[in-house]
């Protein structure tokens, strides 16, 4: 395994259980321990791992959010396209995600707020007032069904019979 | 009444010689116990993926629950022909030269029933499935095991064969990867092997059932080679690599006139193959890849972590090449197989099976799947590890 694909099989990893240790993360991947801490290290230095956030059942940890998604259509620029406007909205803490889509809209966003109100007026007050911004849909999210790749209600589990060939 | 004749024997001697499975043994063991941690099931820990699950869904919800031919479906036997051109690089003919079957299992007494006469002679390694053995026997045949040993990989060499050969062998039968050892063939043993089945007119049923999960490279299949297209049965199925055991479903590729043959005692003994599998199985072959792949790449994972673990705790394991298995060595205990293993399932409740369920040349060594969780394998190896030092502090 070169290092490019010792990084990516350790991102992967990663991406499925950010809770391993170096040394869980190396029996795995047959790589000692020592060398896959030092290259999650430099992953995170350069940017590659650009953090870790538990995926939690909604209201558990009781900070009991709003989130919206947000469609924004844009003027783009000459110079830069969308970019600009993009950065403008990345950088308030309300907005979780930004992302530059094809179709109908430019943006798309997710918001998060400690009530209907505030994310509203997030939107009316801050985002819609940016200079370049024609125009924004909020659709609030109701119910979270799945996240990440986790559905959030477990079926039954079928048991498998105990010994086989 | 007086003169009444002695009772005849209601089963027949052929049946009533068969041992049973060791594995029985223990999964009424195993049953009767709560909070196992079992390493001893032969199936993945993965449900079907959705993907295929839904097109079973799909079929019964357009009733597609009637017969289908014999061989099985069109567009099923297409799709496995292309598949095994794709990724195991033999062609066959899909209207000639493959039968759908109700799992490896079937397709392997098909073969095998398809092959034999009375006193002819199977050769295959030992250990192996459960199942070859009692299979050749209940075609009348005569299986001859060759033991293979940890120091070659578990691979079958083609000198170990030859020296077992006689007037009446009449087919080889390999198993590679291998269950339960792991072991692989190399290129060269593939190589060897077809040459001595070429000179001395043998057929081969490879069974490539854990072919997928292989976990390197993977070299080209006994049925590619020059001279094997006639004299091969590619047996496959879909239960290990696409986590689809329950559905039932394999199939045989090899020369018209075996299938054939194969498929009158099909026609006759099973009809067909479920339809709603065979579409199922369509499913799985064109669009299952990536499914299949990241189950592939999770059981390497845990083959690496298993490996390490068991070695670290003094159980000397061979690194398994393909498939689920485990198979380290437990001689150095001073147990039987059988005994570490019923021992080890009293006093810690893990469960593995004997190495002796797959011939007696696995006396020395149990079998661990690793087709459980990574938590379960770690707490079995702590477990294991608690057994060992009370073993060795002569408890």
């Amino acid at each position: 395994m070169d290092t490019c694909e010792k990084r990516r099989k350790i991102l992967q990893v990663l991406q499925a259980r950010a809770r391993l240790t170096a040394e869980q993360i190396g029996d795995r991947l047959q790589l000692p321990a020592a060398e896959v801490a030092a290259l999650i290290e430099a992953m995170e230095a350069d940017g590659t791992l650009l953090g870790y956030r538990a995926l939690v059942r909604p209201e558990a940890a009781g900070n009991g959010e709003v989130r919206a998604i947000i469609e924004v259509e844009v003027q783009p620029e000459r110079e830069g396209g969308f970019d600009r406007v993009a950065r403008a909205i990345a950088r308030f803490d309300e907005v979780r995600d930004v992302y530059l889509v094809s179709g109908r809209y430019d943006l798309r966003l997710e918001v998060v707020g400690d009530s209907l109100q505030e994310v509203a007026l997030f939107v009316a007050s801050k985002l819609a007032s940016i200079q370049g911004v024609k125009g924004t849909a909020t659709y609030f999210l109701l119910k979270k069904y799945k996240e990440a790749g986790f559905v959030l209600e477990k079926g039954e589990e079928y048991e498998r019979l105990k010994v086989s060939a | 009444m007086s003169g009444s004749k002695s009772p005849r024997e209601r089963v027949a001697p052929h049946i009533s010689c068969l041992p049973r499975s060791g594995i029985r043994d223990f999964f009424d063991i195993v049953s009767e116990m709560k909070d196992v941690i079992s390493l001893g099931i032969g199936e993945p820990d993965f449900v079907t993926p959705w993907r295929m699950r839904e097109s079973t869904i799909y079929a019964l919800d357009h009733g597609h629950t009637g017969y289908t031919s014999n061989l099985g479906l069109t567009e099923c036997r297409k799709a496995c022909c292309e598949y095994v051109e794709t990724y195991f690089g033999a062609s066959y003919d899909p209207f000639k030269e493959c039968i759908i079957t109700v799992g490896v299992s079937e397709a392997l007494d098909l073969a095998l029933r398809a092959l034999l006469s009375p006193g002819d002679e199977v050769i295959y390694h030992e250990p192996c499935y459960v199942s070859y053995a009692p299979t050749v026997r209940m075609a009348h045949a005569v299986p001859v095991p060759v033991v293979t040993r940890e120091e070659d990989g578990f691979a079958l060499r083609a000198e170990a064969v030859r020296r077992q050969l006689t007037p009446r062998t009449k087919a080889l039968l390999l198993n590679y990867p291998n269950n339960p050892t792991g072991g692989d063939l190399t290129a060269d043993d593939k190589a060897a092997l077809a040459r001595l089945a070429v000179e001395n007119d043998l057929i081969v049923l490879t069974d490539e059932i854990y072919s997928e999960l292989t976990y390197g490279e993977r070299s080209p299949s006994i049925a590619s080679l020059p001279g094997m297209h006639e004299r091969t049965i590619f047996l496959h199925g879909f239960s290990k690599a696409f986590a689809m055991t329950g559905y039932r479903i394999g199939y045989a590729c090899g020369p018209q006139d075996l299938i054939e043959a194969m498929m009158k005692i099909h026609q006759y003994t099973m009809l067909c193959a479920c339809g709603f599998a065979q579409e199922t199985a369509i499913e799985a072959l064109r669009k299952g890849q990536k499914e299949m792949a990241a189950m592939r790449d999770e059981y390497e994972q845990r083959r690496n972590v298993i490996v390490k673990r068991l070695n670290e705790l003094g159980l000397h394991c061979f690194m398994p090449k393909g498939a689920f298995y485990a198979f380290p060595r437990i001689a150095e205990t001073g147990l039987t197989a059988k005994d570490f293993a019923l021992t080890l399932l009293r006093r810690k409740k893990v469960a593995v099976v004997p190495g002796t369920a797959f011939g007696p040349c696995g006396e020395g060594y149990v079998r661990c799947a690793y087709a459980t969780s990574m938590k379960d394998i770690e707490t079995a190896m702590a477990r294991i590890g608690e057994f060992l030092q009370e073993i060795r502090a002569g408890k």
